[in-house]
């Protein structure tokens, strides 16, 4: 059964699953699934300066997704390690080969080990992806008002129009970062 | 229980529905985890190969998601369903203008995505996962979100 459960899911599994959260969390507590605010909640809670973004009741408004990101930290316990899968991720061939050229070496696990290691922060391509990427997405999101799961999956669920641009331009943006980044860097 | 009861409903009231409130998002995060690792979404090499559109994992999860999300909406709402805290499911349209916030937000996010091959979930699952290194990551993000905080006032939205 665990080995079952360890072997990596489809996605017309997973998607599915990932779907269903949405109702669930409406259920619970008329809560809309959205993991970026966390880092709002975070600036909140420890240092919210005079910036009025940050000056709200947290506790109210965030602590149920600052829980859900706990859960989520048990989650990757349970699915990264508990139910790891031995094999690396069967990305296509075309990927790998494309990934070669770029200088990725180890494809044996989930990330590539040469960047997300401590050793790998202080590469110059470690530091690009790990600091400018993170700051990025922090400040992207907020600037947007959501992620994948607040835009993507929540947002053009219920056909909102700001979602679908937002979607676009994550795109847009990801297709800046692996085709014209990402090769100045690696 | 009468209507009027059930709007009052005060969310998390009693300590045991405190508890409740929070072993339920604990859950529903760690299945959210769970589900995210094992389908590999939290894998850059995965969001590579979202990008270079040569797979199509990735899309067939956003959009078996989106289908099952949306599908669940329109039944929550023709249902007229209600949270298990009494409250009415109801979720606020978002504020379009020209969009400025999200032409702009959304490319600077993806961009962040493509280069660490995580939105912000997966930063949190790669976090249980033992990979230290994302604690980096995350701070920044947060630094991030700060500063956009602060330049918020001068920057375009709608």
């Amino acid at each position: 059964m665990v080995e079952f459960l360890s072997r990596p899911w489809p996605w017309y599994v997973a998607g599915p699953l990932i779907g269903l959260t949405v109702p669930i969390l409406l259920l619970l507590g008329n809560r809309m699934l959205g993991i970026s605010s966390n880092f709002r909640h975070l600036c909140a809670a420890v240092s919210p300066g005079r910036s009025e973004f940050f000056r709200y009741d947290w506790k109210r408004v965030g602590g149920w997704n600052l829980v859900f990101a706990l859960g989520l930290v048990l989650g990757g316990y349970l699915g990264g390690v508990v139910l790891a899968s031995p094999d690396p991720v069967a990305i296509s061939a075309a990927t790998v080969a494309d990934l070669q050229a770029l200088g990725v070496e180890d494809f044996s696990g989930l990330v590539p080990s040469d960047v997300f290691s401590w050793a790998g922060l202080f590469s110059l391509k470690g530091f690009v992806m790990l600091v400018l990427g993170g700051f990025l997405v922090g400040f992207g999101t907020a600037y947007a008002g959501g992620c994948t799961s607040g835009h993507a999956i929540s947002g053009l669920a219920d056909l909102q129009p700001a979602s679908l641009i937002a979607v676009v331009g994550f795109f847009i943006g990801g297709l800046i970062g692996t085709f014209v980044v990402l090769p100045l860097i690696f | 229980m009468s209507a009027t009861v059930m709007e009052r409903a005060d969310r998390g009231s009693t300590a045991l529905s405190r508890l409740g409130g929070f072993l339920g998002y604990l859950l529903v995060g760690a299945f959210f985890g769970l589900v995210m690792t094992k389908s590999e979404a939290i894998s850059w090499f995965r969001i590579q190969e979202m990008f270079r559109f040569q797979s199509f994992h990735m899309y067939g999860l956003i959009f078996t998601a989106v289908g099952v999300a949306a599908l669940s909406l329109f039944v929550l709402r023709r249902t007229g369903a209600r949270a298990l805290t009494g409250e009415r499911i109801v979720v606020p349209p978002k504020e379009l203008g020209r969009g400025y916030r999200y032409w702009i937000g959304g490319t600077m996010f993806g961009l962040g995505w493509a280069l660490t091959g995580a939105c912000p979930g997966p930063l949190f699952v790669h976090l249980g996962r033992g990979v230290s290194v994302i604690l980096v990551v995350i701070a920044s993000a947060v630094l991030g979100t700060r500063l956009y905080g602060h330049l918020r006032p001068k920057l375009p939205h709608y």
